[in-house]
């Protein structure tokens, strides 16, 4: 009981976001106090609301700008235990001409991979890596002891630093399941601002921020939507779904709700939130109901790189055969996109 | 290019395959009628569809003698297992057409592809499903150990779910063994007319189904035939009630669903975005032409301004246009008459000084429109919140405790539906209990399933739709042994 009281007293990190927001002394109380007030979400309903959203029918200019769309929005990934620095080249060049039959096709946001791959996807990028310009492309790297998030807090930290030093323009973090589930958000609050600083690079720019909420493991649409909100008041950039190595990974009920929150944080700062769905999106068909998703939900302005990401690997492929089918009229194969 | 700008889906219409013509479905086969032939349009273009044989008085009786003499030699006599199977072929045949079916209707009425493809024949289809496992099952619909068809069921229904309201009657009368004589709405005849062909493919033995098109005469002319045992009528309250004056006294069981004017309660705990999702749905499904539509928004006075912004903004979103596009969530309103009526109520709305909003939205010339429309500041004496509009147009009101959002909700002269949005459930099974409507939903609105029962209270109707109480509707229980009935 004394040990209750004493950890709901506790002072947490004093995020600019979420003093403006909750305001006074930012205890774990007062941001318990926060989340839990948050309104419910009704299952049933919110799965209804993205089914009907899935049911939207996009044709002819509408798909042809969608799946460019797709494609300008996709940071193409690569995250196994087998990756070697001549996977990662090749993903690297697949970024760069996803269509090397069809030159008008445009780049893709970021390549993501591990923070060891990091110097790699650099170096393969050369000028095509980003300094700002359109076109150019992104390094994301996974930090914080992902998949799990299993490792003490100084070893998160330097796994952060380490691949922002090494040239890392964006880090997807993943949260402390076991700290939100036991009811801990102070803990995982702290970490996200913890990191958040370890993405500070010396000129006192940031990396962005990516906070892997990993969705499957949290179990309910209520700690789905209390999570975005920490995400968010931590000072997360953007808010993602999963580390695609957690089934379910993205659905578009879990997406729709993240969505709302980031409409609602808009409404209430005026500041715009990313979002990201990652794994199991494969099919072109699919990724086209999440981004009929974005524009209804919070608007269309989100449909750009610095607002709306898939994390994908399969996906680029399935959407260069629609594209190919859509400039000649008749379906190709597999054998006409490129593995890498 | 805007995105949201959706480049044009439209579900083809070449799939009908429609005759310039259509008769009186009597005795198994197409009549010419001995009424005037009217013509069928497409409200959202308002070009023609068909042109309708109208039945007079004489063709009435026609139908009515065919269904008795069904009912007498053919489908009082046979099994409940074999009325099944027909029933059973039916639901098959109607999903197999089912994209033809969502067309024709769309056509007709004007409801958006998407409702009538994902919602009216879907259920269309579950009804006969639903009532065909009836058929052999009498004995266990609580009305004694071997209850009795009812005759020559007279049946008259409205246009706003032309072939789902046809479900609603003719399956539960089939299943109990009575025949039928239906009248379709005179706006949308088509796919009664298409569920005619349907009937002939599926065999059905001639006269056990009729329908005779026309208005409101040829619908008199049936209700008040002498050798009709059953009336059930879906419409409006006013001929409601011409119909049980003029069946009171006769032994013609009746059953009516008439109008609303329900209420959505949104409470302060509620899931606010489903909620609002619930309110979209509970108001501008079918563009508001529905008799259980949550017309009357009664919020929580400490959310109100989130709840209309939210709301405002979600309206914002619906795409009204082209009911056969399939990204058309708004339709066009189904005739001229009933569009007339909206303007008139909505004007009156303003002029007793609430306020009125609609999302920009380009009506389309042709045809009959009416944007989705919500008014705020309104109160409980304002015309708009208590006459049944039947469109898209939401009264919102609000109130500060459970006990006054029951007053507030029971207060209408109708009690057909209701809605309760609260993350609470204890809050509502209490407030269920309290409210005088027939159908209350739960954190979800416009929700039908054949097996629960649909109907109203006060002058809302009464009888029951659906369920096992549907059936009791066109039964009833055998007399004792030396009881003369």
């Amino acid at each position: 009981m004394t040990m209750e009281t004493t950890r709901a007293g506790t002072t947490v990190a004093p995020a600019s976001r979420a003093l403006d927001v909750i305001g006074g002394d930012l205890t774990e109380r007062s941001l318990r106090r926060y989340l839990e007030g948050i309104p419910g979400v009704d299952a049933v309903g919110l799965e209804a609301r993205a089914a009907a959203l899935g049911t939207r029918s996009i044709k002819t200019t509408s798909k042809a700008w969608a799946l460019d769309t797709i494609i300008r929005l996709t940071d193409l990934t690569t995250l196994e235990g087998a990756d070697t620095p001549g996977k990662v080249r090749s993903l690297v060049a697949k970024a760069m001409v996803p269509d090397p039959d069809d030159m008008s096709t445009p780049r893709v946001a970021a390549v993501c991979v591990y923070g060891d791959m990091v110097p790699h996807a650099v170096e393969a990028l050369g000028s095509a890596h980003d300094d700002g310009a359109p076109g150019r492309i992104n390094v994301a790297a996974v930090a914080t002891a992902f998949p799990s998030g299993r490792a003490s807090r100084s070893v998160k930290l330097s796994d952060t630093s380490d691949a922002v030093a090494a040239g890392a323009d964006e880090i997807d973090m993943v949260i402390d399941r076991g700290a939100f589930l036991s009811g801990r958000y102070g803990q995982v609050f702290d970490e996200i601002v913890a990191v958040k600083e370890a993405c500070k690079r010396p000129d006192g720019t940031y990396a962005h921020l990516k906070v892997i909420l990993e969705t499957g493991e949290l179990n309910t649409y209520d700690n789905v939507r209390r999570a975005s909100w920490l995400g968010i008041l931590a000072g997360g950039d953007f808010i993602k779904t999963s580390t695609g190595k957690v089934t379910p990974a993205a659905t578009l009920p879990v997406t729709l709700s993240m969505l709302e929150v980031v409409r609602d944080w808009h409404r209430l700062t005026g500041e715009k939130i990313g979002v990201k769905p990652a794994g199991g999106i494969r099919a072109s068909k699919d990724a086209i109901k999440y981004l009929v998703t974005v524009a209804e939900t919070v608007g269309e302005e989100w449909l750009q790189p610095d607002l709306f990401r898939f994390g994908a690997s399969s996906l680029l492929n399935d959407v260069l055969l629609q594209r190919q089918k859509l400039t000649s009229g008749r379906y190709s194969g597999p054998a006409y996109v490129t593995i890498d | 290019m805007n995105f949201l700008d959706y480049a044009p889906a439209p579900e083809s219409a070449a799939i009908l395959n429609l005759r310039d013509e259509y008769g009186l479905f009597i005795n198994g086969e197409f009549v010419p009628g001995n009424g005037e032939s009217f013509t069928t349009i497409s409200p959202a273009t308002e070009k023609h569809i068909a042109t309708v044989s109208c039945a007079n008085e004489q063709d009435v009786d026609t139908a009515v003698v065919a269904a008795r003499r069904a009912y007498e030699k053919t489908w009082s006599r046979m099994s409940g297992a074999d009325r099944g199977k027909y029933l059973f072929r039916i639901a098959r045949l109607v999903q197999e057409r089912a994209r033809e079916l969502a067309v024709a209707e769309s056509l007709d009425n004007g409801k958006p592809i998407k409702e009538s493809r994902d919602v009216d024949i879907p259920l269309v289809a579950a009804w006969f499903f639903y009532y065909a496992g009836w058929a052999d099952k009498l004995e266990y619909a609580g009305m004694g150990p071997n209850p009795r068809s009812l005759g020559v069921a007279a049946q008259v229904i409205p246009w706003n779910f032309p072939l789902l309201m046809l479900a609603w009657k003719i399956a539960p009368a089939l299943a109990a063994g009575n025949t039928v004589v239906l009248k379709p709405a005179e706006t949308t005849p088509l796919t009664a007319l298409l569920f005619a062909e349907i009937l002939q493919q599926a065999d059905l033995p001639a006269g056990v189904v009729n329908i005779v098109t026309g208005a409101g005469s040829t619908g008199s002319a049936l209700v008040n035939h002498a050798d009709v045992n059953k009336v059930a009528f879906t419409g409006s309250t006013a001929v409601g009630r011409q119909i049980a004056r003029s069946t009171a006294g006769t032994s013609k069981k009746l059953t009516l669903e008439l109008g609303g004017k329900g209420a959505n309660i949104v409470f302060d705990d509620a899931p606010i975005d489903q909620a609002v999702e619930g309110i979209v749905n509970g108001i501008f499904f079918n563009q508001g032409q529905v008799c259980c539509a949550g017309s009357r928004l009664l919020v929580q006075e400490s959310i109100h301004d989130d709840v209309v912004e939210r709301l405002k903004a979600r309206l914002s979103t619906l795409r009204v246009g082209d009911p056969l596009d399939k990204n058309t969530d708004v339709g066009a309103i189904n005739s001229a008459s009933q569009l007339g009526r909206m303007r008139e109520l909505s004007d009156i709305g303003e002029q007793e000084g609430s306020e009125r909003w609609s999302p920009a939205c380009n009506l389309p010339s042709e045809g009959f429109w009416f944007p989705p429309t919500i008014f705020t500041n309104v109160s409980t004496s304002h015309r708009i919140a208590r006459d049944e509009i039947f469109g898209p147009v939401l009264s919102v009101l609000t109130f500060r405790t459970p006990a006054e959002a029951i007053a507030k909700a029971n207060n209408t002269p109708y009690g057909l539906s209701a809605g309760i949005w609260t993350d609470k459930g204890s809050r509502i099974l209490a407030v269920a209990d309290k409210l005088r409507a027939g159908v209350v939903w739960a954190n979800t609105f416009n929700k039908f399933d054949p097996a629960s029962p649909f109907g109203g209270y006060k002058e809302s109707g009464y009888g029951r739709e659906g369920g096992k109480q549907g059936m009791h509707a066109y039964l009833a229980p055998t007399a004792s042994k030396g009881v003369n009935r």
